[in-house]
């Protein structure tokens, strides 16, 4: 069951936006362009795809408790904000962990986590790292050593699926991890398993940190190489809900899904076009690009005079 | 004389995996050279096949530790720590997964050269948090490793003996304790892995000659029996290391840690693979070349004593070893 939730995944995409602005202009800088990119699918995957259940973690994030081991029982991760551990239920692993900003924001969204929550963002001897870390909210493995998100999910899927239970196993992926070699690795033996019960949301925005990837290292034809292995491949608009709801749906027994959700790392923030290609992360390098930035982009969110004074004053 | 025992892995890891159904059996292409394919083809419900393909094998093992399995991966000592070390830093080690690492061909008991000498692994393993380090010595070692390994909370690297293994001890591994295997007043020997032969012939051709040797064998690494070698360090004029193995990081180097921290000031001569790579021969040759063997360890054990012994390697060779009967009985000695 998920929770009672009245926002449409409209509301929670452009609020997903509008809290990552905010939060970017009050730091002097954030990952904007993730935002942009991934606002529609992470929207629809909690609103609507993910069969999650109510989270088990306080709505005010913990503090950190320490590294995992054997000698550690206060030891937590942040999957607690994706709900319990039962069979019914999907796990949602977050690769590429620099979106944290964005899992965290589309968290209190979803009322899943308070909006306090990010007031703990990238605070020492906080959980809410700046890098999602295994105890950030929403974070269920460690991650952001890019492309080991989809071996993990893989393992725990074939176990799940091993043990009879139906829930899913969701990976949100960033396109760049399909330059690492060990993405091609997990592919092939999600097919050779025939590892059906993981389904995989990926950010094809076309950018990393150095730029544009056709300026560093082009990925080619991704659907074709994924299909390939015997994958299911659903490449679609990333900002079209009614085609992504499709994509995500489109299991076929024996096969694992790929929807390649091809976005724009401006999308609803057009202004941030002016920093092309160096997207990655945006920090301003004056006071009148911030606020040059600002204006822009507080007009196109449809962010009021009001608000932004408030800003200007918190 | 000592008994030689065919494949003890084979056996030993299919009676205990088939007891365990929450056991895994990992491999990466290289499933008869770690003698489970025998296993394999009795119990392909129990075993998966990854491939080539390291990196997402050590990943996929903590995903199927997290749901309560518990995956021993079985490839070469060397394909589990140098490929894939950050996915075995993040996606196991971190999480203190239970994931069991069993790195065949440890050291230079392959002829397979710089890419298959796993020489470093217990300095790199050694250094990860979480990380439990084992090393077996003799058959009943191997035979034994696995429970001990298994009732381990958190991640365990194992260096497992292949192929014809000698049986020096009748009882079993036995974690986190020191084995004694002769009691002497004039040196402490500290050895592990294939080294403790060696060491074994050292000892009873040096007893000839008057010269006492107190021998322990190191089988778990880390954690590590501190209060096992203290004690036994006590009224020794001398403490020395041999161990299949670079001098840095691995036993030589515990003792290093251990005597400087406890302020044990007597004389430490580490033997090993000295700031070196090996290159592919046979294991004898090898040892020899590197001064891994028992005529390395009279050496060293001559020299920092100050003796005058010259003992000539046939005498090495023709050392009778029995098996050692019982820890207990020997540290009673």
């Amino acid at each position: 069951m998920a929770i009672p939730n009245r926002k449409s995944t409209e509301e929670i995409a452009h609020g997903i936006r509008r809290r990552v602005f905010f939060h970017s202009m009050r730091n002097n800088g954030g990952y904007l362009s993730q935002a942009c990119s991934a606002a529609e699918f992470l929207a629809l995957m909690y609103n609507e795809v993910l069969n999650l259940g109510a989270p088990t973690l306080p709505m005010t994030p913990k503090p950190f408790m320490g590294v995992p081991s054997a000698s550690n029982p206060d030891a937590f991760t942040g999957a607690g904000y994706h709900g319990p551990f039962a069979p019914e239920y999907d796990r949602f692993f977050v690769s590429p962990a620099h979106y944290a900003l964005v899992i965290y924001s589309a968290l209190i969204e979803m009322g899943r986590m308070g909006e306090e929550g990010l007031e703990h963002f990238n605070r020492d001897g906080g959980s809410v790292e700046m890098i999602g870390a295994e105890h950030s909210p929403g974070m269920e493995v460690t991650t952001g050593s890019l492309a080991q998100g989809l071996s993990m999910a893989s393992g725990l899927a074939w176990a799940r699926k091993r043990a009879g239970e139906p829930g899913k196993v969701w990976v949100f992926m960033s396109d760049g991890e399909f330059q690492e070699g060990q993405t091609w690795e997990a592919i092939a033996a999600m097919n050779y398993h025939g590892i059906d019960n993981v389904g995989v949301i990926v950010d094809v925005n076309s950018q990393q940190c150095d730029g544009a990837m056709s300026s560093v290292l082009d990925l080619g034809d991704l659907a074709g190489r994924v299909a390939s292995f015997g994958a299911t491949v659903q490449s679609v608009d990333g900002h079209d809900l009614d085609v992504l709801r499709k994509a995500t749906s489109a299991f076929e027994p024996g096969k694992p899904l790929f929807v390649l959700a091809n976005t724009s790392p401006f999308q609803g923030m057009s202004h941030l076009k002016k920093r092309f290609p160096r997207l990655h992360y945006v920090r301003f390098k004056s006071a009148e690009e911030k606020q040059d930035m600002q204006t822009e982009i507080a007009r196109e969110l449809g962010i009021s005079e009001t608000e932004l004074e408030a800003l200007a004053h918190g | 004389m000592v008994e030689i025992v065919n494949r003890p892995y084979a056996s030993a890891f299919e009676t205990f995996a088939v007891a365990r159904p929450e056991v895994l059996c990992l491999s990466a292409d290289l499933t008869s050279s770690c003698e489970v394919d025998g296993f394999r083809d009795r119990h392909p419900d129990q075993f998966l096949s990854l491939g080539m393909a390291e990196q997402n094998m050590l990943s996929f093992a903590g995903g199927l530790a997290m749901q309560g399995f518990r995956p021993f991966i079985h490839t070469f000592a060397v394909f589990l720590y140098r490929r894939p070390y950050d996915q075995l830093i993040n996606s196991i080690a971190y999480s203190n997964r239970k994931v069991r690492m069993m790195g065949f061909l440890p050291g230079i008991t392959t002829p397979g050269g710089i890419t298959h000498q796993a020489i470093e692994d217990i300095a790199v393993m050694r250094a990860i948090p979480n990380m439990t380090v084992l090393e077996t010595g003799d058959a009943t070692e191997v035979e034994t490793v696995l429970e001990a390994a298994d009732a381990v909370d958190g991640p365990v690297y194992v260096r497992i003996l292949r192929g014809q293994v000698p049986r020096l001890f009748s009882t079993p591994f036995e974690f986190n304790r020191l084995r004694t295997l002769s009691d002497g007043d004039d040196v402490l020997v500290l050895t592990s892995g294939i080294c403790t032969e060696e060491a074994m012939r050292a000892a009873a051709a040096l007893s000839g000659h008057g010269i006492s040797v107190h021998h322990l064998h190191a089988s778990t690494i880390k954690p590590f029996d501190r209060d096992g070698l203290v004690a036994a360090m006590r009224g020794k004029k001398a403490v020395v290391t041999l161990e299949n193995h670079i001098i840095t990081g691995g036993l030589g180097t515990i003792a290093a840690e251990i005597m400087a921290e406890e302020g044990v000031g007597i004389p430490l001569r580490r033997l090993g693979l000295n700031d070196t790579f090996a290159h592919g021969a046979s294991r004898p040759y090898l040892m020899k070349k590197y001064r891994l063997d028992a005529k390395a360890l009279v050496d060293a054990i001559v020299s920092v004593l100050g003796h005058s012994v010259t003992i000539e390697e046939s005498e090495l060779e023709a050392v009778r070893l029995d098996e050692v009967h019982s820890s207990a009985k020997a540290e009673a000695l």
